[in-house]
C-alpha cells in the first residue's frame, strides 16, 4: 500500500483507540505482562517476594486478560489477515544476502533484548511512547521518537554489514 | 463525550473484544505500511527506504488533527485521554537503548510482532529477544529505579512548553511532516539501492 495511504490508516486506528478505551496504541506493554504471567506461573514463590511483580496480582488479577496483551494477540491477527490479503505470507529469515542466518537471527534477537528493555525504560516504545505520545502533543513522545531515531543513525555505521 | 471508557463500565469481555479489535486494526495497517520487513525498515537508516518516516508521521498527523476535531466539536474530551508522562532521564536513556535494539534487530516490537503474524523467522526470534529483555529489565527493575524514576516532569505537553495553542503547534508540526516528507523522496532518489529495494 502507498505509505502515506497506510499512515493514513495506522493513525485512524490510533484515533479510534484514543475514542474508544482513552489511550494509544502500544507492543512493548502487552510483551512485558506476557512475561510476568509466565513468571508467575512457573515461579509463584518468586511472584510474592517481589514488590515489582506482586502488583500485577494484586486483587487476584490475571495479567494476561490485559488490555495490552489482547491488542498484540490483535495485531498478530491483523499481520496475517493483511499478509494473507496481500499473498505475503510465507515462512522465511530476511536477510542481506551478505551475512549469514545465524548472523541476522543472533542480532535479531539482541534487538529485541534491547529495544523492549529500553521500551521498558521509557515507559512505551516506537508505538506507545513515540507514536502515541506524538498524537497527544507530549513531550515524552518527542523526545523518545528522537532519541530512537537520533541513536539509530548513530548506531547504523556500526552495523551497516547486516543491511547495506 | 468520549472516550467511551469514561462514559460506560464495560464488561470485561467487550473491553477484550475491542482490545484485541483495535490491535487486528493495528497490525493490518502496520503490514499493509511494509513494515514486516526488517530490510525495508532499516532502510530509513541508510537512506534507500524512507517508508518509516512517511508511515510514522502521516499517522501522528492524522491521529493529532482528528483529535484535536474531535475536541474542538465536543466528542472527545482530550482531558480524559492519557498523556505520556515525562520521565527526562528514562526517556532518553530508554530511547538510545530502543535506538540501538533497532538497528540491530530490524524491527521495533510492534513491528516484530507484525513480521512475525506473516512467518518471518528472524521477527520470531526478535520477539523472543523482547520477551527476554521484559524479563531482564523486571529483574534488574531495583537496580534501576533510581534512573528510571528521575527528573519526573509530570503529563508535560509540548505546545504548553513552548507557549503555543495545540492547534498552531499541530501547523507547526503538518508543515514540518511535510519539509520532511519531500527530504525523504530525495534521499530516496539520491541514495537508491535497487538491488536491495528489489529483493523486498
Amino acid at each position: 500500500m502507498n505509505p502515506y495511504l497506510a499512515g493514513t490508516l495506522l493513525g485512524l486506528v490510533l484515533l479510534l483507540a484514543m475514542v474508544v478505551s482513552g489511550r494509544g496504541l502500544g507492543a512493548s506493554g502487552g510483551v512485558k505482562y506476557c512475561v510476568v504471567s509466565i513468571v508467575g506461573a512457573v515461579s509463584p514463590q518468586h511472584v510474592e517476594s517481589s514488590e515489582y511483580y506482586s502488583k500485577y496480582f494484586e486483587n487476584s488479577k490475571k495479567p494476561l486478560t490485559n488490555w495490552l496483551v489482547l491488542e498484540i494477540f490483535g495485531v498478530v491477527a491483523g499481520g496475517f489477515i493483511s499478509g494473507a490479503v496481500s499473498g505475503r505470507l510465507k515462512l522465511k529469515v530476511e536477510k542481506s544476502p551478505k551475512i549469514t542466518v545465524s548472523r541476522r537471527l543472533i542480532f535479531a534477537f539482541l534487538g529485541g533484548v534491547f529495544f523492549v528493555y529500553g521500551g521498558q525504560l521509557a515507559r512505551g516504545c516506537t508505538s506507545g511512547a513515540a507514536l502515541s505520545g506524538m498524537a497527544v502533543l507530549s513531550v515524552a513522545g518527542f523526545v523518545t521518537m528522537i532519541t530512537i531515531f537520533g541513536s539509530a543513525y548513530m548506531f547504523a555505521w556500526v552495523f551497516r554489514k547486516n543491511w547495506i | 463525550m468520549a472516550p467511551l471508557s469514561s462514559l460506560y463500565v464495560f464488561p470485561e469481555w467487550l473491553n477484550m473484544l475491542m482490545a484485541f479489535l483495535i490491535g487486528t486494526g493495528f497490525g493490518f495497517a502496520l503490514e499493509q505500511a511494509g513494515f514486516s520487513s526488517s530490510r525495508k525498515l532499516a532502510g530509513m537508516f541508510y537512506g534507500y527506504d524512507a517508508t518509516v518516516l512517511k508511515v510514522f508521521f502521516t499517522a501522528a498527523i492524522v491521529a493529532l488533527i482528528g483529535s484535536q476535531f474531535l475536541g474542538f466539536f465536543g466528542v472527545l474530551n482530550l482531558n480524559q485521554v492519557y498523556v505520556n508522562e515525562f520521565y527526562v532521564t528514562a526517556s532518553v536513556v530508554g530511547g538510545f537503548i530502543m535506538g540501538a535494539g533497532f538497528i540491530m534487530g530490524g524491527f521495533c516490537p510492534g513491528t516484530g510482532i507484525c513480521a512475525m503474524s506473516i512467518g518471518k523467522i528472524d521477527a520470531m526470534v526478535f520477539v523472543a529477544g523482547g520477551f527476554v529483555g521484559a524479563f531482564l529489565f523486571t529483574e534488574t527493575y531495583s537496580l534501576i529505579e533510581g534512573l528510571a524514576t528521575a527528573q519526573y516532569r509530570g503529563p508535560v505537553k509540548i505546545n504548553e512548553v513552548l507557549g503555543l495553542s495545540p492547534g498552531v503547534f499541530t501547523m507547526i508540526l503538518v508543515v514540518a511532516a511535510v519539509g520532511m516528507f519531500w527530504l525523504a523522496e530525495l534521499a530516496e532518489k539520491r541514495f537508491a539501492r535497487p538491488d536491495i529495494t528489489n529483493d523486498l
